[in-house]
C-alpha cells in the first residue's frame, strides 16, 4: 500500500472511530458532529470530481447542495401535511422515505447541473467561477422570495425521514447511513478516476488542445463530470437537511459554496480523500475554536493561507507527497 | 488522382487586411512527405490550423480521402484521420508517457464514456499504446511522468500519440524544433519510416531535414504558394532563392 492509501484508511478509521467512542461514552452530540463531517465530506467528494479532476472551479455548488436539501424539505413537508405536491395532470404526493428522497434530490440536482453546466462550460477560468456564482445566487434569491416553502425562514421537518430497517432518529444509525453513502461515493469516484472517462477528463484539465487533437471533446467530458458532481453534492444536501430536520436558503448561499471548496483545499485538491480529511478538520476547528470565539474563521483563514502558500497539495499532499500516476 | 489522401482547394483566410492564406491549393499523396516551407509569418501555422479545423476558413475546402471536411469540428477531423503534432509539445504533463499514448488510443476508439472499467487494464488500448511507444523508441519510458521527459522525448511522444490515432495523414508542425543534432537525426529516421503508415504534411524550419526528407516541397510566402516541386526543382528555382532561401545559398 502506498503512503496515501494508509492516510486514507486512517482518515476513515478516525471518522468511524470517533462516533463509536462517543456511543460508548454517551456523547450523542459528538456523533452528530461526525455525521456533519461525513455529509460535508460527501458534498466535497462531489465537487472534487469537477474541481480536482476536471479543473472546473465551481463557486456555485451550494446550488446543488441546497436543491438536494429542498428536495428533502419539499417532499417531507408535503408528507407531514398530507397535501399532495400536485394533483393535475397526475398525482404527486410527498414522502418520508429516504431512498425516494435521495433519488429525487440526485435527479433534480443533476438536471440543474446539466442546465448550469451547459451554459457555464462555454466559458473558462475566472469567467467560469463568476458565472457559476451567478447561477448559485439566482437560485439563492429565488428560494428567499418563494413563500410557498418558507422563503427566508426556511422549512422545518418534525421527524427525521425513514429508511427501511433502521431507526434514523438514533444518531448512531443515521451516522452509519451517511458513512456508508460516503464510502460508496468514494468507491464510485475511485472507479471514475481510473476509468477511460477519468483519464480523458484529467487530460482535458492539463491540456485541452491535446484532448481535442485525439478527437475527444472537452466540453462533453466536463459537462458529464459537472452533472455527476452536482448529483453527489445534491445527495449530500438531502442528508444535511435530514440531519438538521431543517432546510433554508443558507444552504444555497455562496458561503456554502466556498466552504465546500475549502474542504477540498485543506485536504488536497484532486485527491480522492481530500474532501474527507478537509471536512473533518473543518468540523474539528468549528467545534473547538468555535467554542472559544465566534470569529473562529480567522483561524480557518490562517490555516488556508498556510496551505495555499506552503502545502499546495493540502494535508494529503504534505503527508504523502506528489500524487503517484496510477498504472 | 486516386493516390491523393489530403487536399486543400482554393483555401482563403484573412485577419482584417492581412491575407494569411491566399488561394492555397495543395495535395498530399500516399507514401510521401510533403514539406511546407516559408519565412516566418508566411502563414504556415494558419494553414495547418485551417486543415485541422482549429481555424475556420473564409472559403475553400479541405478534403480527406475525398470527404469534404468543411464545417467538421477539429475533434471530429482528428477522429476521421488527421493526426497532428504541435510546434510546442502539447501533452498531459502529469500523466505518464503510457497514459498519454492510451489517451490517443482512446480517441481512436471514440467511446470515452466508460466510468467503471480501469482504462490502464484495457488490454486492447494498452497494447496499441505500447506499440506506438515502441515505434518511436519510448517503450522503456512508459511509466515515466511526462513532465520528467526531455524535450526531445516529448517530441517523440507527440508522434507516438498521433500514431495511436491510426491516422490517414499526419500534420506535423516543426517536429524538429528545439532538437539537437542527434535528436534531429533520430526524428528524421522516424519520419522516414512513418511515411509508409501515412503521408506527412511537414512544416519545418530545419532546411537540412526538409531536403533530406521531403518528396515534394511547397513554398509559402505571404500566404501564397509560390512554387511546388521536388527538392531539386526547389533548390534551383531562382524566385524561391530570392524570396526565401537567400541568394547566397549554393545550388
Amino acid at each position: 500500500m502506498t503512503r496515501e492509501t494508509w492516510i486514507n484508511v486512517a482518515a476513515l478509521a478516525v471518522l468511524l472511530g470517533v462516533p463509536l467512542w462517543a456511543l460508548m461514552a454517551d456523547e450523542p452530540f459528538i456523533i452528530t458532529l461526525a455525521t456533519r463531517a461525513a455529509i460535508f465530506a460527501l458534498a466535497g467528494v462531489g465537487l472534487n470530481l469537477a474541481l480536482g479532476t476536471g479543473g472546473l472551479v465551481s463557486l456555485g455548488h451550494a446550488a446543488f447542495f441546497g436543491i438536494g436539501g429542498y428536495a428533502m424539505g419539499i417532499l417531507a413537508s408535503h408528507a407531514q401535511s398530507y397535501a399532495p405536491i400536485m394533483e393535475a395532470p397526475f398525482l404527486i404526493e410527498g414522502t418520508k422515505s429516504m431512498p425516494v428522497i435521495w433519488l429525487v434530490a440526485m435527479v433534480t440536482s443533476a438536471l440543474a447541473a446539466l442546465a448550469i453546466g451547459a451554459l457555464s462550460l462555454r466559458t473558462s477560468g475566472v469567467y467560469f467561477i463568476m458565472i457559476t456564482l451567478a447561477f448559485g445566487q439566482m437560485i439563492y434569491y429565488f428560494a428567499i422570495s418563494w413563500p410557498a416553502y418558507g422563503g427566508e425562514d426556511g422549512l422545518s421537518i418534525y421527524v427525521r425521514n425513514e429508511f427501511p430497517g433502521l431507526n434514523t432518529l438514533v444518531p448512531m444509525q443515521f451516522f452509519g447511513l451517511c458513512f456508508a453513502i460516503l464510502c460508496l461515493a468514494l468507491l464510485l469516484m475511485n472507479a471514475i478516476h481510473k476509468s477511460a472517462f477519468g483519464l480523458a477528463l484529467s487530460a482535458a484539465r492539463q491540456n485541452e488542445t491535446r484532448v481535442l487533437s485525439v478527437g475527444l471533446k472537452p466540453y462533453h467530458l466536463r459537462l458529464v463530470a459537472f452533472v455527476i458532481s452536482g448529483a453527489v453534492t445534491g445527495l449530500a444536501g438531502a442528508l444535511f437537511a435530514d440531519l438538521n430536520r431543517f432546510v433554508s436558503p443558507t444552504m444555497l448561499s455562496w458561503q456554502m459554496s466556498g466552504e465546500i471548496i475549502i474542504f477540498i483545499i485543506i485536504g488536497g485538491v484532486g485527491r480522492l480523500f481530500g474532501p474527507v480529511i478537509g471536512a473533518m478538520i473543518f468540523i474539528l476547528l468549528e467545534h473547538t475554536l468555535g467554542g472559544l470565539s465566534e470569529f473562529w474563521h480567522v483561524y480557518l483563514g490562517a490555516l488556508l493561507l498556510g496551505i495555499v502558500l506552503f502545502a499546495k497539495g493540502g494535508v494529503i499532499g504534505a503527508l504523502a507527497g506528489r500524487e503517484k500516476a496510477h498504472d | 488522382m486516386t493516390d491523393v489522401v489530403l487536399s486543400t482547394e482554393r483555401l482563403f483566410k484573412s485577419f482584417g487586411a492581412l491575407k494569411a492564406t491566399n488561394d492555397v491549393s495543395l495535395d498530399l499523396r500516399k507514401g510521401e512527405i510533403h514539406a511546407l516551407i516559408g519565412p516566418n509569418g508566411a502563414g504556415k501555422s494558419t494553414l495547418i490550423q485551417q486543415i485541422t479545423g482549429h481555424l475556420a476558413s473564409d472559403s475553400g475546402t479541405v478534403r480527406l480521402m475525398d470527404e469534404d471536411l468543411t464545417g467538421v469540428g477539429s475533434a471530429e477531423r482528428a477522429r476521421r484521420g488527421l493526426g497532428r503534432t504541435f510546434q510546442i509539445s502539447s501533452l498531459a504533463m502529469e500523466h505518464t508517457v503510457l497514459q498519454n499514448a492510451v489517451l490517443g488510443a482512446l480517441g481512436q476508439r471514440g467511446n470515452v464514456m466508460s466510468f467503471f472499467k480501469p482504462v490502464m487494464k484495457d488490454a486492447q488500448l494498452v497494447s496499441a499504446a505500447k506499440a506506438a511507444l515502441a515505434q518511436v523508441g519510448l517503450a522503456e519510458f512508459a511509466a515515466t511522468r511526462t513532465a520528467d521527459l526531455s524535450h526531445g522525448q516529448r517530441r517523440q511522444l507527440e508522434v507516438a500519440v498521433a500514431l495511436t490515432l491510426k491516422p490517414k495523414a499526419f500534420l506535423m508542425d516543426e517536429p524538429m524544433a528545439g532538437l539537437g543534432l542527434e535528436g534531429a537525426q533520430q526524428m528524421i529516421g522516424l519520419l522516414t519510416e512513418l511515411r509508409k503508415e501515412a503521408p506527412i504534411l511537414l512544416i519545418e524550419h530545419d532546411m537540412d531535414a526538409v531536403f533530406a526528407l521531403a518528396d515534394r516541397i511547397s513554398v509559402l510566402v505571404y500566404g501564397e504558394v509560390i512554387a511546388t516541386g521536388t527538392p531539386e526543382e526547389i533548390k534551383v528555382n531562382p524566385e524561391i532563392r530570392r524570396a526565401y532561401l537567400g541568394d547566397e545559398v549554393p545550388a
